[in-house]
């Protein structure tokens, strides 16, 4: 007699126990970074308390959360796109830098001369633009030369990064910042309004609300979506349909690209008002939506949901960072250990765990 | 003596006295198997019971046949003396004592080896280093070297002649399968298990395995043939076992028995051996291919030069075995593959090199060879799966968005029409039977009323009843109109269905017959690149490009067309 | 100009080495079937774990050690995910890499900036050392270059010429195959994962204990994932592997060779990266014959039983 433990595949996987095991995922995540926060001699419990407590405990660790969101929203919903078809898309970082950059131009040089309704709208144009060639760039690496694009996203993250520092202390280095990396801070005809007392640019945020649905109806109900989901879903049954996958691959990262360029004129022209280090106007989103788009189940709707719950985490870790002294990188370790579990109980989702005693002859 | 050579000795104890052991010999002096007999085997997958008490033996020097339809247990029973998967409730043993078979290593060890019907080969390897893999005695450095000294001594002893340094793919299939049973001979197989071996032979090839097979016999070796062809069961086999839905059906010697009697046990019904083709008049002419010469994927032409025509109520069929250029020829005509000569017409419209998506509105439906790789996406529902080629169309779409009303009617209406069972138009169609995913395709290539459907191995790991249904339908709309290409290696499927028959070898038609006048032992011959003497005869078109036509094979009697089997060379 | 030759090329070699660890490691976990985009993560986990205990023990031989255990644990998480769970191979790299960046930053965030102690010193091959011009290049190197020199060519004879190479590539190109020949997939595929960890660990180690002799956040700067596309350079054959590797090692120092003629640093920056997605571009142009090298299951998770 012995014992036998296997995974046995099941066949159907209601939406029921999908859901289960999903927060039952994120619970343990959350289990197993309070270990390594125990390790680290931080009380795991403090720890999660104050993340709770700056995040949703008051109206301003509130309204931050929202704010953080936004990009969220945008970039994750993008992502699910992307993701759906299995092109692996990391470059949301370079994509978001891009329609800053793109829509910085726009403001530095155009704002002066034209009034705020004119200017605002062609901003978000230019910066899903810039978002969208940059996100296309890989889409054509993959479909003319085979390159992988988990590999080139990359790459573009980081010759975009350089890009923008070349910028900033270079040609478009500010006259009135006084030596600070920093561009010009753009005209008021550029910013965008706050609802008052917050930081939410509210007008983003209903872009973004409106990219979410839109993205949902359009993976959901039109040709694109299913010539999109049977790409990701059996490439070789699409190759025999006829999709085209060259536009199907370039049409879903310009979109996706375009998107995330959305979020960079969001963040430019909502927080910051000028551009300055990557690091800073990007801040980690482009890594953290890929979470967010996980943990929505590749959803667009739900990556609302998901944004919010990740910007929580953002918010409070900020607050943690502060409190209890962790570094930045600290954020890292929670998405890395969240997506980790995540993907753990995907795998269980589908399979049976049969422990038996096997007896032989 | 005792002890030598016994790597693992173990006894199972109960209430104080020795109730079974199991022993384990190495490799160098392992006896033979006299005697192997699974007992009771029983095997249930979710709520299907795949095996139930089934009682199998067979002794040295024994060919014994394993009848069955497609899932009727045949590859499950196996794959349990395999070890690749573990009997839910039964044992096995070797001259009276039990064993315990947990990976393919154990049945190694014990002698057991396994030829699977789709082979386990490295396609980028050479021979040598597949032969090589998991051969315990292999030395650990420059492997390859060793086990191509000991090829050459195999194959004197069994007449196989294989070339080590070969890469896989380079190889014929009865090639590849040589190698496959040299590989489990090497390995010190006794009892041999081939699971449905002919599928990719041509009929000269098959005979030439029956020689190998008999040689084997005559040496001791057992040898276990899983098939469902009745014809071979009888020809090669000295007894035979048959299972149907998991149960044992039936056991006889096969002098004692004939084809009705067989097929009775295995289907448990009278099954008709032909379907009716009835004698129509050809219509006009729908597919015109001229000179197509198409490339295939490693820097070799796989097409060279091949015309034909397909009519209206017509079944034109390209015989052959896998890999002479069948699926490169498919490809192009139904616009998945680049042609780099030739030209493809399509009721007189040049479609030559156009593009899945324009061919397909053209009027060209396509069942694809592995239904489950190319023509349906598993993780999608059926219904979306219903239009997976059409959703472009009108119909079923307007500017951006989807009709999804139309396309659940247009899914429920196929349903209905073709049989398909499923719980509902909602089901994942990776939940699907092969028999009804095939029938869903076919019933959404069929349902737009193309002018030409290419139709590759349609029936191919079906079970009979859904064979029957999708040949039927297959007449029903030749009957209707309809012209179609068909690609099948079975060859009582080609007779079946086809008013004119083309066999396709390395590239090139070695010849296009009418059904009325071709015999099984011509197509053979054409299979295996040589020219039937008296070629041409009831032929309609001249052999495309027969290049040498060595001259035809002395004596040659296919499996197929008579029990005496020769010699072949 | 002589002398500067010849540092050029002694820093080459100095900038590959790490790229030629993590490269020979993860050619060797891509044969076997799985692709571990972790690389990145491991090297910076490696980095960090071979500083701090450098820096708390004084001994960088134990810091050496610790690397290697820390990268080969951190590969076991993929393993596990990959083949035992089956999960999306792509994502579960993603995630190890978020998370070996995470823990290098918060355990590493006590050391930044501080000095290295104790080194590992250069080993100069007596006798071989005294050629005039190629001694100094290639033989009064650091332990851990002899080490990847060393190793490649021990990886490359193993894969090819003896039979633990043959079960790993085919364990790579058709697993069924070689599970019916009764070779235990999985165990060969952990094997492999768990080398490629160890090796990315020893990577990042050279990076912090010889290359930079510091730890900051971001010290491996992309290296991981310039690590993947050498493995594709390279074709998946070790020998290769030195090519690419010492190759991009020059790209990386030309970064300050160029830098006092004017060019902007910015733009240097830049080289590694496009440098990367020049090659592969490159590479694609001959795409058919070249995708037929890569090993054919690579990144599909397999089901025993399955075929």
């Amino acid at each position: 007699m012995r014992i036998s433990i296997r995974l046995q595949p099941r066949h159907e996987a209601s939406a029921g126990r999908q859901i289960v095991v999903l927060l039952l995922s994120l619970l343990v995540g959350f289990v197993a970074v309070g270990v390594v926060f125990a390790v680290k001699g931080v009380n795991p419990l403090y720890a999660l308390w104050k993340i709770l407590a700056g995040s949703f405990g008051s109206l301003y660790g509130i309204s931050e959360t929202i704010t953080k969101a936004i990009p969220l929203i945008l970039i994750g919903s993008g992502l699910t796109l992307a993701f759906r078809a299995k092109f692996w898309n990391i470059g949301a970082e370079s994509q978001l830098l891009m329609g800053a950059i793109f829509a910085t131009w726009i403001g530095l040089n155009l704002g002066p001369r034209l009034p705020g309704w004119m200017v605002i709208p062609l901003m978000f144009l230019v910066g899903f633009l810039g978002g969208a060639i940059w996100g296309a760039l890989p889409a054509l690496f993959k479909v003319r030369f085979g390159v992988n694009e988990v590999i080139s996203t990359l790459m573009l993250n980081y010759v975009a990064a350089e890009f923008l520092n070349l910028l900033i202390v270079g040609p478009w280095k500010g006259i009135t910042q006084q030596g600070f990396p920093y561009t010009d801070d753009l005209p008021p005809s550029a910013t965008l309004s706050v609802i008052p007392g917050t930081r939410i640019h509210y007008l983003t945020l209903l872009i973004a609300l409106a990219c979410a649905v839109i993205l949902f109806f359009l993976v959901h109900s039109t040709k694109f979506g299913y010539e999109l989901r049977v790409v990701g879903e059996n490439p070789e049954a699409a190759r025999y349909a006829g999709i085209d996958f060259f536009r199907t691959t370039v049409t879903l990262m310009v979109i996706s690209g375009g998107v995330a360029g959305l979020a960079g004129v969001g963040e430019t022209a909502g927080i910051h008002h000028h551009l300055t280090y990557p690091g800073v106007i990007s801040a980690g989103y482009g890594f953290t939506a890929i979470i967010v788009a996980w943990l929505a189940k590749l959803n667009p709707l739900a990556s609302i949901v998901s944004a919010l719950f990740f910007a929580g985490i953002l918010v409070g870790g900020d607050a943690i960072q502060i409190s209890l002294g962790l570094p930045a990188a600290t954020v890292h370790v929670f998405n890395g250990v969240l997506l980790f579990f995540l993907i753990m109980g995907d795998a269980f989702v589908n399979k049976r765990l049969v422990v038996s005693l096997v007896r032989r002859g | 003596m005792p002890g030598a050579g016994i790597q693992r000795f173990s006894a199972t104890i109960r209430h104080g006295i020795v109730t079974s052991t199991v022993v384990r010999y190495s490799q160098s002096i392992m006896p033979k198997i006299d005697l192997l007999e699974m007992i009771d085997i029983s095997k249930s997958f979710h709520r299907t019971r795949a095996n139930q008490r089934v009682n199998l033996r067979i002794g040295s020097g024994e060919i014994l046949g394993l009848l069955g339809e497609n899932g009727a247990g045949k590859t499950t029973l196996m794959n349990i003396l395999y070890g690749l998967i573990a009997p839910d409730s039964g044992e096995i043993r070797i001259n009276g004592q039990a064993v315990r078979i947990e990976s393919p290593r154990d049945a190694i060890e014990l002698g057991i080896g396994m030829v699977h019907q789709h082979f386990m080969l490295i396609e980028n390897h050479t021979v040598a280093e597949n032969i090589a893999l998991g051969l315990s005695d292999a030395p650990f450095l420059s492997p390859s070297r060793h086990v191509a000294r000991r090829l050459v001594e195999f194959g004197e002893r069994f007449g196989l002649k294989i070339n080590p340094q070969e890469r896989i793919w380079q190889l014929s299939a009865g090639e590849q399968q040589r190698v496959e049973i040299v590989k489990a001979l090497v390995k010190g197989a006794d009892l041999l298990i081939l699971d449905e071996p002919t599928s990719v032979l041509t009929p000269q090839e098959t005979e030439q395995l029956f020689v190998i097979l008999r040689r084997m016999s005559e040496e001791g070796h057992s040898v276990i043939f899983i098939s469902h062809k009745l014809e071979e069961i009888l020809s090669i086999c000295h007894r035979v076992l048959v299972l149907r839905k998991g149960e044992v059906a039936g056991k006889a010697e096969t002098k004692d028995v004939d084809k009705r009697e067989l097929a009775r046990m295995m289907v448990g019904r009278e099954i008709i051996f032909r379907i009716e083709r009835p004698e129509l008049e050809r219509g006009e002419l729908v597919l015109d291919v001229r000179e197509l010469v198409v490339p295939g994927d490693r820097q070799r032409m796989a097409v060279r030069g091949v015309g034909f025509q397909v009519f209206r109520n017509e079944i034109f069929g390209i015989a052959g075995v896998s890999g002479n250029g069948q699926r490169e020829l498919v490809e192009a005509v139904t616009g998945l593959r680049k042609a780099s000569q030739g030209a493809v017409l399509l009721g007189g419209q040049n479609i030559t090199n156009a593009n899945a998506r324009v061919v397909a509105s053209r009027g060209i439906s396509h069942v694809p060879e592995e239904r489950i790789r190319f023509g349906v996406v598993p993780n999608l529902f059926v219904y979306e799966n219903a239009v997976l080629k059409q959703h472009r169309q009108r119909l079923f779409s307007r500017v951006l968005f989807l009709n999804f009303g139309s396309i659940r009617k247009y899914a429920s209406t196929i349903i209905e029409r073709f049989n398909v069972s499923v719980p509902t138009i909602d089901t994942p169609v990776k939940n699907l039977s092969g028999g009804n995913i095939q029938k869903l395709i076919l019933g959404r290539e069929i349902s737009g009323q193309p002018a030409l459907l290419v139709a590759a191995h349609p029936t191919y790991g079906l079970d009979v009843g859904a064979t029957e249904y999708i040949r039927q339908q297959l007449l029903e709309k030749r009957g209707e109109g309809l012209a179609v290409l068909l690609v099948s290696e079975d060859l009582e499927e080609i007779f079946e269905l086809c008013d004119r028959i083309a066999v396709m070898y390395e590239g090139r038609f070695m010849g296009i017959v009418s059904t009325a006048q071709a015999t099984m032992e011509n197509i053979g011959l054409m299979m295996a690149g040589s020219m039937p003497e008296g070629a041409g005869a009831g032929a309609d078109s001249k052999p495309e490009g027969a290049g040498a036509g060595a001259g035809a094979v002395p004596g040659g009697a296919g499996p197929l067309t008579s029990g005496a089997a020769g010699d072949q060379e | 100009m002589g002398s500067m030759i010849i540092s050029t090329l002694i820093r080459t070699l100095l900038a590959g080495t790490p790229l030629l660890l993590g490269t020979l490691g993860e050619i060797v976990t891509e044969r076997s079937g799985v692709l571990n985009l972790g690389v990145e993560g491991m090297m910076a986990i490696g980095a960090m774990t071979a500083f701090t205990v450098t820096m708390t023990t004084g001994s960088p031989w134990l810091g050496l050690l610790a690397a290697v255990a820390a990268g080969t644990l951190a590969a076991g998480i993929h393993a596990f995910v990959s083949i035992t769970l089956k999960a999306n191979q792509v994502v579960s790299g993603l995630a190890l890499t978020m998370l070996g960046l995470g823990v290098s930053g918060l355990f590493g965030r006590p050391f930044i900036g501080r000095p290295l102690p104790s080194k590992l010193s250069t080993l100069s091959i007596p006798g071989l050392a005294d050629i005039p011009v190629a001694g100094r290049i290639l033989f009064s190197q650091d332990p851990l270059f002899y080490l990847a020199v060393i190793l490649g060519i021990l990886l490359w004879f193993l894969l090819t010429r003896t039979r633990w190479g043959i079960e790993i590539r085919s364990v790579g190109e058709n697993p069924a195959a070689a599970e019916v020949q009764g070779i235990n997939v999985a165990r060969i595929r952990y094997l492999c994962v768990l080398l490629g960890g160890a090796l990315a660990g020893m990577a990042g180690a050279h990076l912090s204990l010889v290359y930079s002799k510091s730890w900051t956040e971001g010290l491996t700067g992309g290296r991981g994932w310039i690590v993947i596309a050498l493995t594709i350079f390279a074709l998946w054959n070790p020998l290769r592997a030195f090519l690419g590797a010492f190759l991009f090692g020059c790209i990386f120092v030309l970064q300050y060779l160029l830098q006092p003629i004017g060019v902007p640093p910015n733009l240097l920056a830049m080289m590694p990266y496009l440098a990367t997605l020049a090659v592969l571009l490159g590479g694609g142009l001959r795409k058919d014959h070249r995708r037929l090298l890569a090993p054919a299951k690579l990144g599909e998770a397999y089901t025993k039983g399955e075929s």
